[in-house]
């Protein structure tokens, strides 16, 4: 398989359906596991490395979830190429920065990935639609399984599965989800989700992991332990968590649309103006505006039809995605805004206006209460 | 109050951390706090940037010339670093980072998967253990028969262990 074939089609993350799928974009868990007493990427010589390769991508390549797998050195894509599958969180930041020794491995459906000479020897993930954290772990498991057949997994009586940084060890697992939280944004009570779910050591995060900004109203929540309590513990108790952000997402939503109409109207016509006519347009504020439709498309103001393609705007006007048509050559940041601003422009022709009806419905006094 | 850092600015970032029952207080500046990332609780560098009195301290518990035997990794590594150097760190420095592993996460013991080929030695492991206590037990209470009936339960399972 062809990295431009697996390019073709957007990843049944973005395109299928799970549940929570409006407010909760995807589901993720990713599993982190080293061979036994060979030094860990960040320490070992390239020649280490290069061993450690030979040994884990053929096993790899061999499960028969990776039947028609699309695998490749890290050394053998460009640094476009890289940012496109980091774009789509097929691969870490991290990997995308790695050089000879590295590898990926992924399905064509795009739902498992496995890095290859990570921070850790191998780090497996499945990625799904909706809030799927029990299913993605289904299917990590079941390869992590077969691997530890077949390789020789560093693991200890008392602490479980070594990783190179100590935040891993144990489980080596970690569980996330990416929220749509606009309604929590512009109701101002993000900060409050976001501290009462560190408090219960939760992580909440930016949208590409560790360090990286909160952009498009995207957050993730991750488990920041890995020590001490199951998979299946940890995975419940996220999904208990996550289900609570929903629910406080819903109702702020609900309130918005009960006691601030005009602003979120005023918000969504705005983004809808801005998107369909402008030329100059920088992914950050691309990101910002497209939470906007997406939340309109969530409230009934464009049709439902609309949600795929507006979902996967969020990662066609991401900077690699956008250049990826580039061949090769680096566009300056200015040339990307202007093409962005016209690929949006181009995708929102299929996009009705804003259609307030069932809005506005909600917004009429209420008759009384005799049914 | 001064900063604890620079020395010279006001103090107005307070930070106290208990290990193992000990507490220990940390006063910063705005901008050495930020420097120091401490201003961002969810980051990992929280432990390690309490002056030394966090992660890399704790590893400096274990002997401070010791090297990991199979991979060379030393304390100054991970001071530089935050990761270890191969599967036997964890055996190598075992004592510094059992503290750090507690501060870190929810328990000290992991309860999640095993893999197959390890099932059955974790689980004669972990009944060596439970037999030690027994053990223990019996020879703090003067029963030398049940001491001696456990001790050779204890020698059995060894022997299965060791191949």
């Amino acid at each position: 398989m062809k990295l431009t074939e697996i390019l073709a089609c957007p990843g049944e993350w973005l395109s299928g359906d799970g549940p929570h799928r409006q407010i909760v974009v995807s589901s993720r868990i990713r599993l982190a596991r080293n061979l036994t007493r060979t030094p860990f990427p960040g320490w070992a010589k390239r020649a280490e490395r290069l061993e450690t390769l030979e040994l884990i991508r053929p096993a790899v390549e061999a499960l028969p979830e990776m039947r028609d797998a699309y695998s490749q050195n890290l050394t053998e894509l460009t640094a476009l190429e890289r940012q496109v599958l980091m774009e789509r969180h097929l691969i870490s930041r991290e990997h995308a920065a790695k050089g000879a020794g590295s590898a990926v491995v992924m399905n064509a459906e795009q739902t498992l990935s496995f890095m290859i000479n990570e921070e850790d020897h191998l780090r497996m993930q499945a990625i799904r639609c909706g809030l799927q954290l029990q299913e993605a772990y289904r299917m990590v498991d079941r390869c992590d399984t077969e691997l530890g057949d077949r390789l020789d997994f560093a693991f200890h009586d008392e602490l479980g599965f070594l990783t190179a940084c100590p935040t891993n060890v144990g489980t080596g697992m970690r569980a996330s989800a990416m929220l749509h939280l606009p309604g929590l944004v512009m109701s101002d009570q993000i900060n409050k989700i976001i501290n009462s779910v560190n408090k219960i050591g939760l992580a909440v995060r930016g949208l590409h992991g560790e360090g990286t900004e909160a952009m498009g109203n995207l957050f993730q929540v991750s488990n920041q332990t890995t020590l001490g309590e199951s998979e299946e513990q940890i995975i419940e108790r996220l999904t208990k968590v996550i289900e609570h952000i929903v629910e406080h997402e819903e109702n702020s939503r609900q309130v918005l649309v009960e006691r601030r109409l005009t602003t979120l109207l005023d918000q969504v016509g705005r983004a809808y103006g801005i998107l369909s006519h402008a030329h100059s347009m920088a992914s950050k504020e691309a990101l910002n505006l497209l939470s906007v439709i997406k939340l309109g498309v969530d409230l009934g103001l464009f049709p439902d039809t609309t949600r795929v393609m507006i979902d996967e705007l969020f990662i066609e006007t991401q900077p690699a995605h956008l250049q990826k048509g580039a061949h090769g050559q680096k566009m300056t940041a200015e040339a990307r805004d202007t093409l962005r601003a016209s690929l949006i422009r181009a995708k929102l022709k299929k996009l009705p206006k804003p259609n307030l009806t069932r809005l506005k419905a909600a917004e009429a006094p209420k008759e009384p209460d005799d049914e | 109050m001064q900063c604890d850092v620079c020395g010279e600015k006001d103090a107005t970032v307070f930070l106290t951390q208990i290990v193992e029952g000990k507490m220990q207080k940390v006063n910063l500046c705005e901008s050495c706090s930020k420097a120091k990332h401490i201003d961002d609780p969810t980051a990992f560098e929280f432990a390690d940037v309490l002056l030394g009195l966090g992660t890399a301290q704790q590893l400096e518990r274990s002997p401070a010339a010791r090297k990991c035997p199979v991979c060379g990794f030393t304390q100054a590594d991970f001071k530089k670093t935050g990761r270890l150097g191969c599967s036997e760190c964890y055996t190598a420095f075992a004592e510094g980072l059992s503290a750090m592993l507690a501060n870190m996460h929810k328990g000290t013991t992991h309860v999640g998967k095993v893999p197959g080929h390890q099932r059955v030695k974790r689980e004669l492991t972990m009944k060596i253990k439970t037999l030690q206590a027994d053990l223990d037990e019996a020879v703090a209470a003067e029963q030398y028969e049940r001491a001696a009936s456990i001790r050779d339960q204890i020698r059995q399972i060894e022997m299965e262990l060791s191949p």
